[in-house]
């Protein structure tokens, strides 16, 4: 007859995984050959890359013309890119038509910019409230006044018919997405608001300029805008794009931070009004740090997009990046088949890196956050 | 105001919609005074206490916490919550901050406490419940009844008059409840007042002054625990404690 009490006397040794699990087999049998279909799949995509891939590599590398005074070189070589057009009209594209002698002032406002920028998004940075204070108040009027001038401080006057170019389509995206959000905010807690008034208009606001495609928007601005002020107030041309952008994308974003809200137990409300919180307290200590952490994708997403965007206010007059890359390739000296695809891949390049970068950062700032909440 | 009850439902009715979920409740809790509310689900007993610190509100009849009404007046339902401690089924822990910065941070943003003082409070609070070393870690680190005593320390920093326990032990592993309710004992024990909402029994015995039975949104019987397990008086109670009590 069959034992049935059983009593353990020894622990048993703790061995590592077999050597099929772990290790470089390990990880391309569970991700790449896990089962017939995986494995098909996998093969199929390396074919195709063995295609296509090292013919596009070499277009853009090999085969490329580098360094050219015109475009006769690119003419004779089709089978490459044209970067030496890039390398020619690299001043145009990231300054627009801005003086010459004055472009310091945009490498300035730029480079402050970036280390403001990295001060505040790096998690562990010292003094980050300091940095705040700079970034949100000093740097947006020491930027506008040395992108403006002043003649009081002898920085020749540059006005924004002049702007163009690279610069311009990150200071859009920059005020767009720094703008965006907090009003994006308001008006999310405005929808979710019992008080009948504050609730209506934030909805109507919201869909609104959603219904609304966004050159519509960057057009109402346009023209209504100077409504909106006192009379004699004129604006300058670039305010109505970079309002015409913040509002946008709020509204976007409302609805992306409202989700948030939503998805928060309702403990977190009760336990924080238990403890005596108001409401402004415990939506900015409780539950906006947890519901904007909930859909950093979300809101990523949105600013990933509005840096796309912000090329749509060449329709109302800015010179953007994209726009200058255009007047760039109307250049009779450089014309060529190649011309178009280089100043093209060019454009993706640099729209791709600046958005793959705010991508891996959402997702390192999400990683970073789950291991602080392991439930 | 110093020698009057520190609990006052008179004739409290609240309906959901149209479910009438409080009926009649006429109820007073005197200051150091511990009361045990049992009754089967659905009687009422969570929105009951729930409405001392107004997270539901009543539509008929006077609550009044403290001398203290209240009403839709937010000023007072603050008020009140200031002085009422709530520790929930749940746990309701905030889980982007770390224990210590949980219990700091209503005296901080409250009582406007500054911050090393606030923090002193709450390790002083945290080693009463005997979890200090757990301080600077984060709420999904820690387990069930741990999470659950750092609940009782963040509303003891409050420095509250009363404390309200909403089923506190009902989401814990059985090997978990003892120290909870060991927590809730010594907490008795220094003449807090307590109302709590709970199914353990031997709690009810040991610590309470009276003990409460709901059924259907009333209250049905109140007495002395030994009055009331020895002798029920009404037929609810005795079919509820015959199956509660095997």
């Amino acid at each position: 007859m069959a034992v049935v009490a059983y009593v353990r006397n020894a622990t048993g040794p703790i061995l590592p995984p077999p050597l099929a699990q772990r290790g470089a087999i390990g990880w391309l049998r569970a991700n790449l050959f896990s089962s017939w279909s995986s494995t098909a799949v996998t093969l199929l995509l390396a074919a195709f890359c063995l295609w296509t891939l090292p013919d596009l590599i070499a277009w853009a590398t090999t085969r490329a013309v580098w360094r050219a005074p015109d475009g006769a070189l690119c003419r004779a070589h089709q089978d490459g890119a044209c970067w030496a057009f890039i390398a020619a009209k690299l001043d145009y594209f990231r300054y627009g038509s801005f003086p010459p002698t004055e472009r310091w002032r945009v490498d300035v406002v730029e480079g402050v910019g970036a280390v403001l920028i990295a001060w505040l998004l790096w998690p562990r940075a010292p003094r980050r409230g300091f940095g705040a204070l700079l970034f949100f108040v000093v740097y947006p009027i020491v930027g506008f006044v040395l992108l403006r001038g002043a003649v009081s401080l002898r920085l020749p006057l540059v006005d924004t018919q002049l702007w163009g170019g690279i610069f311009v389509s990150l200071l859009t995206a920059l005020v767009g997405i720094v703008f965006s959000l907090p009003l994006g905010v308001m008006l999310a807690l405005g929808r979710r608001s019992r008080l009948p008034i504050v609730k209506a208009a934030s909805v109507v606001f919201i869909e609104g300029v959603r219904g609304v495609p966004f050159i519509a928007v960057l057009y109402m601005a346009e023209n209504m805008l100077p409504l909106f002020l006192p009379p004699g107030w004129s604006p300058d041309r670039f305010i109505p794009p970079l309002v015409g952008a913040v509002l946008f994308a709020a509204a976007y974003l409302a609805e992306e931070v409202r989700g948030g809200l939503q998805t928060l137990p309702r403990g977190q409300y009760e336990g924080a009004m238990a403890l005596g919180l108001g409401y402004w307290r415990l939506t900015g200590l409780v539950i906006l740090p947890q519901a904007l952490t909930l859909v950093i994708p979300g809101l990523v997403n949105n600013f990933i997009g509005l840096f796309k965007d912000t090329t749509l206010i060449s329709s109302v007059g800015m010179v953007d990046f994209l726009a200058a890359i255009d007047n760039g390739l109307k250049d009779a000296a450089w014309s060529g088949p190649t011309l178009l695809a280089t100043g093209y891949a060019f454009a993706a390049l640099f729209y791709f890196v600046f958005c793959y970068a705010m991508s891996r950062y959402s997702a390192a700032i999400e990683r970073r956050l789950a291991l602080g909440r392991r439930q | 105001m110093a020698n009057g009850p520190i609990i006052e439902f008179v004739d409290v009715h609240k309906w959901y919609g149209a479910f009438h979920v409080l009926r009649a409740i006429n109820l007073t809790v005197g200051r150091g005074e511990r009361i045990v509310v049992c009754g089967p689900s659905g009687s009422g007993k969570s929105t009951l206490i729930r409405c001392v610190n107004r997270l539901e509100e009543h539509q008929r009849g006077v609550i009044r916490v403290d001398g203290v009404e209240l009403t839709r007046d937010l000023r007072s339902v603050d008020e009140v919550r200031r002085e009422v401690g709530m520790v929930f089924q749940s746990f309701n822990l905030f889980p982007h901050l770390t224990v210590l910065e949980n219990c700091a941070l209503a005296p901080i943003w409250v009582r406007k406490t500054p911050k090393r003082e606030a923090e002193e409070l709450a390790m002083q609070f945290l080693t009463r419940v005997k979890i200090p070393e757990q301080a600077l870690k984060y709420p999904g680190q820690l387990s069930g009844g741990q999470q659950q005593r750092v609940a009782i320390a963040r509303a003891l920093c409050m420095n509250p008059k009363i404390m309200l326990f909403d089923e506190p032990t009902s989401a814990l592993d059985p090997e978990m409840v003892k120290e909870v309710l060991d927590a809730m004992t010594e907490l008795a024990n220094e003449g807090m007042t307590m109302v709590v909402v709970t199914h353990e029994m031997g709690f009810a015995r040991n610590v309470a002054d009276r003990v409460a039975f709901m059924d259907e949104g009333e209250i049905v019987e109140i007495n002395a625990p030994n009055e009331f397990f020895a002798h029920p008086q009404h037929e609810r109670t005795k079919a509820f404690l015959s199956q509660i009590l095997r």
